[in-house]
């Protein structure tokens, strides 16, 4: 009989829905139907099905094959070769568990590897902007209860985030917002008449790479002075009237995405609109997210400033105490300037999503995929070990867009002898431990941890 | 032979996200991000006849995508190609010392090339790292 698990935690964007309805066979090991998600989750959840996904680890020959190899091997290997490496780096973790997120850590710091993470090509800058400026934010619940007016800002939810709109932005009927839509103005700035300036009520079509000029517009405005006739392509009368909406709600909530933090400015157009919404609040209530990509992105931010005070671009190659500066600790410069002799790909494809000449560097050294499918990063790997999918066949917590930690469950058993990213890191450490001749710091937090059954707790 | 110079942005759509989770060498993956989203009016100036293939070439690197009407209007002057391998080919790494490459808002030159075929992405990203042995994939 077929089971129905209700309340399931959509592993893919940054929306993180936690009322998926999975149905699964009743040996739990295949997912029939999924319920509510929307395509990409729908997607994500069927192809854990997938009977070619790996389920031991492979190792690349020296004519460019790939063999399968047992996981002890594979441990250690990837051991041994981080502890040669004078400066590993570490990056992904946009889709995994909190709980792999921490065990990474100790591997990182017994290596001296850089550790970083997905945010470093995506919202990096506005952590830089957060760091200057405050982040003057809400959840997305509050979102939903209060705001009158939503304001998208280089950001397209229809297609990044698909149920954003429908259940924390625009659609949703909340305690404030009995209308749902009705009572919303919606605002989307964005160079192109993307879908989800198609359900704004006001599409600002600002000229490409000049969200600066405009976010300094609207305060200008709001602070009663004058503006030239057009900025960045908006009329100035346009601008007055947007400013003069935002002005007058009731709760005005401003979303950001990628098309302010990959362009021109990157971190100072987030740190005007902070400024903006620090403005808005002498008039009115106003808050600000940014919509971060993946369903536990913020998870790292979380865990790792919680260990070594830094969200991403931590180095801690010193081995005495973690160092953050992006451009020369983050991930893509490293890259390009051959500074890291080492590279550890979890939970993302950096052969697909970082520019191809970055890949070119990383790859002249060791190259080491742990992922639970075959992507362009695995397929260009020197090893590749596979792991449960943390949502799907493995439970942990994750952080959505707006810092609320969620706790997802697994829906479907996992491969039998295929480890969750906590338990290969937990394994990995264990025998850089061995190869080092030290002994393993288990913190006391962790004595329910799976692996190893009977831990030494210091 | 003509040729346009654009502002390239590269973004994330519904159809490439829905595709890169059935696998990146889906063919799905392959339709929704090998195509370059332009003006008709732009198309017209570099003689790009719709759904052909173009050379995007950036200052540091160059990809063969196919040209399309945008499936988001996107406005004269801008090009858009979606989140992924094929966008990676020319996005260039720079990034302004905040450790996020320039995915959007840099020059292109894109020319026509009907006569040349696309890549896959594995033949990309393989074919880029020295890897690539042939294939279908």
């Amino acid at each position: 009989m077929p089971k129905l698990i209700k309340g399931v935690g959509c592993p893919y964007c940054g929306s993180s829905c936690d009322d998926i309805e999975v149905l699964v066979s009743d040996d739990e090991t295949k997912i029939l139907e999924v319920h509510n998600a929307c395509i990409i989750g729908t997607n994500l959840f069927h192809h854990a099905n997938d009977a070619t996904r790996p389920k031991l680890p492979r190792m690349r020959q020296p004519d460019g094959s790939m063999k399968e190899i047992p996981y002890d091997e594979a441990i250690d290997w990837m051991a041994k070769t981080m502890l040669k490496a004078k400066k590993p780096l570490i990056y992904g973790f946009g889709s995994t568990n909190c709980e792999g997120m921490s065990a990474v850590g100790r591997i990182a710091e017994k290596s001296g590897a850089v550790l970083d993470n997905c945010a470093t090509i995506c919202h990096g800058p506005s952590f830089l902007a957060i760091f200057d400026n405050g982040y003057p934010s809400c959840t997305l619940g509050e979102a939903k209860n209060r705001a009158d007016v939503v304001v998208f800002w280089g950001c397209n939810p229809m297609h990044a985030h698909p149920r954003h709109t429908s259940r924390y932005s625009i659609f949703p009927r909340g305690y404030f917002t009995q209308k749902g839509q009705m009572q919303r103005t919606v605002l989307c700035i964005d160079p192109r008449e993307t879908d989800t300036a198609k359900l704004a009520d006001h599409h600002l079509m600002l000229d490409q790479g000049h969200d600066y000029e405009l976010f300094d517009a609207f305060r200008t405005v709001l602070r009663g002075f004058e503006i030239p006739e057009t900025v960045a392509g908006i009329p100035r009368e346009k601008i007055k009237e947007s400013v003069e909406i935002m002005k007058k709600a009731k709760f005005c909530m401003i979303f950001f995405g990628m098309g302010c933090t990959h362009t021109d400015g990157r971190n100072h157009n987030i740190d005007h609109a902070i400024s903006l919404t620090r403005d808005l609040n002498n008039h009115t209530k106003c808050s600000i997210m940014a919509m971060r990509g993946h369903y536990n992105i913020a998870g790292p931010g979380q865990v790792w400033s919680w260990q070594f005070g830094f969200p991403y671009c931590i180095d801690l190659s010193k081995g005495s105490h973690a160092h953050m500066n992006p451009g020369e600790t983050s991930s893509v410069d490293l890259a390009m300037r051959d500074e890291v002799d080492c590279f550890v790909n979890v939970g993302t494809d950096a052969g697909a999503h970082f520019p191809i000449q970055a890949v070119q560097h990383l790859k002249k050294h060791p190259f080491i995929t742990i992922d639970p499918n075959f992507c362009m990063a695995s397929e260009i790997a020197d090893l590749h070990i596979p792991v449960r999918i943390a949502g799907v066949d493995e439970p942990g917590v994750v952080y959505r867009m707006d810092n609320v930690p969620i706790q997802f469950r697994a829906v479907i058993k996992g491969l039998p002898g295929v480890p969750s990213d906590e338990e290969l890191f937990d394994r990995v450490y264990e025998r850089m431990c061995e190869l080092t001749n030290t002994q393993p710091i288990w913190l006391a937090a962790k004595e329910h941890r799976k692996y190893p059954h009977n831990p030494v707790v210091s | 032979m003509s040729k346009i110079h654009l502002n390239m942005i590269t973004q994330r759509s519904i159809e490439e996200g829905a595709a890169m989770e059935k696998g990146k060498t889906n063919p799905d993956y392959f339709e929704a991000c090998s195509i370059c989203e332009m003006h008709p009016d732009d198309m017209k100036k570099a003689g790009i006849w719709k759904n052909t293939n173009v050379r995007v070439t950036s200052e540091c690197g160059t990809v063969i995508v196919k040209a399309i009407e945008p499936t988001q209007y996107v406005p004269p002057g801008l090009a858009h190609i979606r989140q992924g391998v094929w966008a990676n080919q020319v996005v260039p790494p720079r990034t302004q010392s905040t450790g996020t490459p320039q995915y959007s808002g840099f020059p292109v030159t894109i020319e026509p090339a009907p006569n040349e075929k696309l890549k896959s992405a594995l033949e990309l990203v393989q074919g880029a790292v020295g890897l690539w042995k042939g294939g279908k994939l």
